[in-house]
């Protein structure tokens, strides 16, 4: 009986003992308010970097002149698994009369996305990259599919 | 969380646990016969997270079906990836520079480092003990951030491609590792002071989900699941792939067959992996991150098969082909899936109070079970 009970007493004090070791790192991390990471995250927008290779959506590169780089070359659509982007092509007539292809839509459905980078990869000549936005949601699925090329944008020269 | 509850003919209680319940981390639904309060039958019940990613790959390019793998075991992504770039590789006869092959292992043993954080902090919430969650997560934070500067994702990373890597390494990236290693080499003993030393928490532990060596062996356990009975099953020695045999580490094995053992395993592990990634980290040799491949890949008629230790046991990636660019059928031999089985083997017997702290300890993934 008398060993019963010491041995249920030191249960007791080992048991509250080991409790209060683990107690004190979290009363340690309590008073050194330095060491906490968490991020206050809508709040801390304005200051929020994200690394320059973090995936969040395709998008195509323009620049001021409103030319890209993308020739149609279907390269990213073939490397797509999921059948995200979709190429339109058109065929332009230019100023010495031959017939030259260019994209008449770069089609990209945000939905179907899965952010593999595979398509980014497979660009011969770098018309398209990833952006680091992550705030999709939208109230419309529709808003999601996208065009990638801008209204009256051309070919940059010079790209074949 | 619904619970419905039936009596059977012979006075037992027969209740479901899930399909949505927090503490079977996913969408497992158990079928639990109890005699009182004690297991006497457990049935899983798989499927409700069946995205038939075996199916999927059959219509995907040698290129395209490693991205699914990173949504099996999402929390050893990386590892995932290894084993399907290993295997085509393999089939191609592929040479890999040797800066992907190190490359290829920090990043392995990173991911493995990761996932047992959250499964340190996700079995401890198991148990009732929330603090541990938040330090595991702040842990694995600085790896994600890591990750995120190189691979460009925390998660579903598609790092790994035929070849090599997708990109080279971010110019930070051994600084902030180096950084790393440091910073949680202080934590992990944060860790054992927390948890692992508390007697409450070892009396949850010991005696409780026993399996012993023989019996791990013919359920197929991997993984520390495996190692924590004192079965040497670790890829890593025993088939080495990669640059695994030019390095220095341990096969952690236990022998007291019960939950206590497979914790202590994968606490040692992380060690272990602090190991690998402090001798390589210096001397990543430079050149090429990625071979140089055809842009079509076209696997020879035949069948390939390679395995790969991933933080939760083996994964093996079997694909058969017909000489074309996708292949003809695939199957992934995922750990979880033959962990899961001995679930029964090791509840039997116990109080369904601790059925929870078993499951915790097996570390199941759910995708990775399903696919």
């Amino acid at each position: 009986m008398i060993t019963f009970l010491k041995q249920y007493f030191k249960d007791i004090y080992q048991a509250i003992s080991s409790l209060l070791k683990g107690m004190k790192l979290t009363g340690y991390y309590f008073t050194h308010h330095k060491e906490i990471i968490t991020q206050q995250y809508p709040d801390n927008k304005s200051t929020l970097v994200l690394p320059e290779r973090f995936r969040g959506e395709v998008v195509m590169l323009h620049d001021e002149n409103n030319e890209h780089a993308c020739t149609g070359c279907s390269a990213c659509e073939l490397a797509c698994p999921n059948g995200t982007i979709k190429i339109i092509n058109k065929f332009e007539v230019n100023a010495e009369g031959k017939k030259k292809k260019a994209i008449d839509a770069f089609v990209y459905h945000l939905e179907l996305c899965t952010m593999c980078n595979l398509c980014i990869v497979a660009c011969p000549t770098d018309a398209i990259k990833m952006a680091q936005t992550f705030e999709h949601s939208v109230f419309d699925r529709s808003l999601l599919t996208k065009q990638l090329n801008k209204p009256n944008s051309k070919l940059r020269e010079g790209v074949e | 969380m619904f619970e419905q509850v039936s009596t059977s003919e012979n006075g037992e209680l027969v209740i479901n646990v899930g399909p949505q319940h927090p503490a079977t981390h996913g969408v497992l639904h158990l079928l639990i016969t109890l005699n009182g309060e004690t297991v006497t039958k457990l049935e899983p019940n798989l499927g409700y997270i069946h995205r038939s990613i075996e199916k999927m790959c059959e219509s995907l390019s040698y290129r395209q079906f490693i991205y699914t793998t990173s949504r099996m075991d999402y929390l050893s992504s990386h590892i995932n990836n290894h084993a399907c770039a290993l295997t085509v590789e393999s089939a191609l006869q592929i040479e890999i520079p040797e800066r992907a092959e190190y490359i290829r292992v920090i990043m392995s043993e990173l991911t493995r480092m990761a996932s047992h954080q959250l499964w340190w902090g996700a079995m401890a919430m198991d148990l009732g003990a929330l603090s541990p969650f938040f330090y595991a997560f702040r842990e694995r934070e600085s790896i994600n951030d890591i990750m995120e500067e190189t691979c460009g994702a925390r998660l579903t990373m598609n790092y790994f491609v035929p070849g090599g890597v997708m990109y080279d390494l971010h110019p930070n990236f051994v600084a902030k590792v180096k950084e790393f290693i440091v910073f949680f080499k202080s934590k992990i003993d944060e860790y054992d002071e927390l948890l692992t030393g508390n007697i409450i928490f070892q009396n949850r532990m010991k005696n409780i989900g026993i399996i012993s060596k023989e019996d791990a062996i013919s359920y197929g356990c991997t993984g520390p699941t495996a190692r924590g009975s004192g079965v040497s099953c670790d890829i890593r020695k025993i088939y080495p792939y990669s640059i695994y045999q030019k390095l220095d580490f341990d096969e952690v094995i236990e022998h007291g067959c019960d939950s206590f053992s497979r914790y202590q395993v994968r606490m040692k592990e992380m060690r272990q992996s602090l190991k690998i990634i402090e001798q390589l980290i210096d001397n990543i040799p430079k050149g090429e991150f990625q071979a140089k491949t055809k842009a079509v890949l076209k696997l020879p008629k035949g069948e390939f098969y390679t395995r790969v230790e991933t933080a939760r046991g083996e994964l093996g990636v079997y694909i058969v082909s017909e000489g074309g660019t996708s292949p003809y059928r695939i199957k992934f031999r995922s750990p979880g899936f033959s962990n899961l089985s001995a679930l029964e083997h090791m509840v039997k017997g116990h109080k369904i109070g601790d059925l929870v702290a078993i499951m915790g300890t097996l570390d199941l993934v759910i995708p990775d079970i399903d696919r």
